[in-house]
């Protein structure tokens, strides 16, 4: 793989604006009162990432608190509780780590996290992240188009599909056992989803490296889809001319569909899906309204023409 | 027990009871609600209400174990009253923070949701109980037809079961906990009931 050139300093997207806690931080170790301050730890420790600005970033948006984003997650591979992942992944390791290209391409690819850091420049993306039981948060996720990668893959004509597979490891991922999904967890987007420049792979949020909690070392965010499509701890893209299994589709059909678009308009069976609960919003205004395609509808529902998106869901 | 335990033990069964709710109203005033306040008080309550139904149901299969329990059935109402409470509270929570207070979205709402249905299932067959908690009631309707009704705390404790299970995802199971809790209930009562049916029946050959 290529190597990027140096990114020019003034591109840098400035860490004051969300990073003034750091100063804080390094004030409170000069107190000698750092080991007080265990909630800020996880940011302490995590690796800063150099990152450029992006016009497809959405602007506008008040991003969640990196405590919030970083200990409110489903990740079930580490427990169903929203706090699970934060106390369990610590312990998956990230390093040596590879991802595996292979199925309708030229040529299977077998390629090092190191690589896919340093292929393209890491832009800074704002997006909107709506989950499927009905809460939001706005991340500022760090990475490059999935676009980018799949060009480098040279998938075949006949490739339809992409299928993401998630690492599998029973030995430090104590949700296998508790959960009966189809593990590995898969995922999956139609050739031309993949390929939107909005389709982020991603690597980092808030300029540091993902933490293991939100799919380190690298994953993908769909910001148009519910956040179950936005497979993380990535070790294999695989390229197919059907529809893909995907792990929640597996589990419940008629719950969670392939496409899993944003639409206020079609709920969930057991729930509706017009309003959601922003994370970390006060209690009493905590509540908004859904947006189609999760306000990406003027970039994305060209790719749905046609579709009827309640059958389709 | 003498009366001055039961007093003590009824105070501190009060203050076991209202901590979900001190917990909360603390947190709330402190800002520390977690980053989903609104999923915090929904579950909070909710567990409030569906564990305290359970003990409350426990109370009757316990105290037949031993004549020397029988002092338990004095903790019986003020737990089952406990359970409404919070299960009004969390009813509130569904009324103001998810559908506020819209009643045409929360009847189109109640209507397709099969797990909101349990849940009103639950809390609705709680009322006439609770209407009918006061010794007052229990003389009125004399204590055998007392007794049925107040068997639907039994069906309204499944109601809230069901209504747990249907809100989880589908493969998620941490509602399996209180489900087998509330079987082993159930089933003690059958069990019991058979005894003391084959009981009388011996009795009444043995009177032949």
């Amino acid at each position: 793989m290529k190597k990027t050139k140096n990114i020019p300093y003034s591109e840098i997207t400035p860490k004051s604006d969300y990073l003034n806690r750091r100063a804080f931080m390094t004030g409170a170790a000069a107190l000698g009162v750092a080991g007080l301050l265990d909630s800020r730890q996880s940011m302490a420790d995590a690796t800063k990432m150099q990152t450029v600005k992006s016009p497809l970033s959405t602007s506008g948006l008040t991003p969640t608190s990196y405590k919030d984003i970083t200990s409110y997650n489903n990740f079930y591979e580490f427990g169903v509780e929203k706090d699970n992942p934060a106390q369990n992944a610590g312990k998956m390791k990230t390093r040596p780590w590879k991802v595996t290209v292979d199925g309708l391409v030229k040529q299977k690819k077998t390629v090092s996290i190191e690589e896919l850091l340093s292929f393209k420049p890491i832009e800074e993306r704002v997006y909107r992240h709506r989950c499927v039981e009905a809460w939001s948060m706005v991340v500022p996720w760090a990475g490059y188009s999935l676009s980018e990668l799949i060009n480098w893959a040279e998938p075949l004509p006949k490739a339809k599909y992409v299928q993401f597979l998630s690492l599998e490891d029973a030995s430090v991922m104590p949700g296998l056992r508790e959960i009966n999904l189809n593990w590995p967890y898969s995922e999956g987007l139609r050739m031309d989803e993949a390929m939107h420049p909005l389709t982020l792979l991603t690597f980092g949020l808030y300029g540091e490296v993902l933490p293991n909690q939100d799919g380190a070392p690298v994953r993908v965010v769909i910001p148009w889809k519910y956040g179950f499509k936005s497979a993380k701890s990535i070790v294999k893209i695989h390229f197919t001319s059907d529809q893909p299994r995907t792990a929640w589709n597996d589990m419940a059909p008629q719950e969670y569909g392939f496409y899993s678009n944003v639409n206020p308009n079609v709920d969930h069976p057991r729930w509706s899906q017009k309003s959601e609960r922003r994370i970390g919003a006060p209690i009493f205004s905590q509540r908004q309204p859904t947006l189609m395609f999760n306000g990406y509808g003027d970039q994305v529902a060209s790719l749905y023409n046609g579709m009827d998106l309640k059958k389709n869901f | 027990m003498n009366k001055r335990a039961i007093v003590a033990l009824k105070f501190a069964v009060w203050l076991v009871c209202l901590a979900p709710l001190a917990l909360l109203v603390y947190r709330g005033f402190t800002n520390n609600l977690g980053p989903d306040p609104t999923a915090t008080v929904t579950h909070a309550t909710g567990f409030a209400t569906l564990r305290l139904l359970v003990i409350s149901l426990a109370i009757t299969p316990l105290r037949r174990l031993s004549p020397r329990l029988s002092w338990l059935v004095r903790f019986r109402r003020l737990l089952g009253l406990f359970a409404f409470f919070y299960g009004c509270l969390h009813l509130l929570t569904y009324l103001w923070l998810y559908s506020g207070f819209n009643v045409s979205a929360m009847v189109d709402d109640i209507a397709k949701r099969r797990y909101i249905m349990a849940g009103m299932a639950a809390w609705l067959l709680l009322v006439p109980l609770a209407a009918t908690s006061t010794n007052w009631s229990i003389r009125k309707l004399g204590g055998k037809r007392w007794q049925a009704l107040h068997r639907l705390a039994y069906v309204s404790a499944i109601c809230g079961v069901i209504h747990y299970w249907w809100i989880v995802k589908s493969g998620v199971r941490t509602p399996i906990t209180i489900t087998l809790i509330l079987a082993v209930l159930l089933l003690a009562r059958v069990v019991w009931s058979v005894r003391q049916r084959a009981t009388r029946q011996a009795g009444v050959v043995t009177a032949g």
